[in-house]
């Protein structure tokens, strides 16, 4: 069990080092082209496009977690994906069509479906864990 | 389905934590197991009934 948890917690280290660089390459491609580099025309797709290849690594590293999960803690999970795959597409259509009818004053924020979706998959994480105590 | 895990670990001396490091599982799907909540895998069955020198039908038992 020592050597499984020094390699899950490696594993999670990876994933922990992969999602917080997307995250502050995120906000650099977010924020550089106003504050930092005035809209340079190579310098803004550069970092979108470091952004993107940052988020493929951390889907890697993610899935490289996945497998190393025994069988019930891949159950878990998979039926915690399932749940919040459904939940985001019935969520996200609802918001859009708030949206398009004009029942919300606001514009639909994509930010708000990657809430939603983030929230929902630790809920069923936590729910479902519970069902196996 | 109904197993007798537990009756065969306490039997053997051993924790949960003892048994998920000889299968290769975590501790939570022992218990999981034991508490009749989850049905192992069947090379899991396989180890289970490798260590405890058992055929895999005197393990688990399937309830109609």
């Amino acid at each position: 069990m020592k050597t499984m948890k020094l390699e899950r917690n490696k594993r999670i280290k990876k994933l922990a080092v992969w999602t917080w660089t997307w995250v502050a390459t995120m906000a650099i491609a977010t924020f550089g082209p106003e504050f930092i580099w005035d809209n340079h025309s190579f310098l803004t797709p550069f970092a979108i496009v470091v952004n993107f290849a940052n988020g493929i690594l951390m889907i890697l590293a993610n899935r490289d977690l996945f497998n190393h999960f025994d069988e019930l803690e891949k159950k878990i999970h998979l039926e915690s994906i399932g749940i919040t795959l459904g939940l985001a597409v019935i969520f996200g259509m609802s918001y859009s069509l708030l949206d398009t009818t004009n029942l919300i004053k606001h514009d639909a924020q994509i930010s708000m479906l990657v809430m939603f979706i983030g929230l929902t998959y630790l809920t069923s994480i936590l729910i479902n864990s519970r069902r196996y105590q | 389905m109904k197993n007798k895990i537990r009756e065969l670990r306490t039997a053997g001396n051993m924790t949960q934590e003892d048994l998920a490091e000889i299968i290769g599982v975590s501790r939570q799907t022992i218990n999981a197991i034991e508490k009749e909540k989850f049905d192992p895998s069947l090379p899991t069955a396989f180890k289970l009934s490798k260590l405890f020198k058992l055929p895999i039908d005197q393990i688990f038992f399937f309830d109609e």
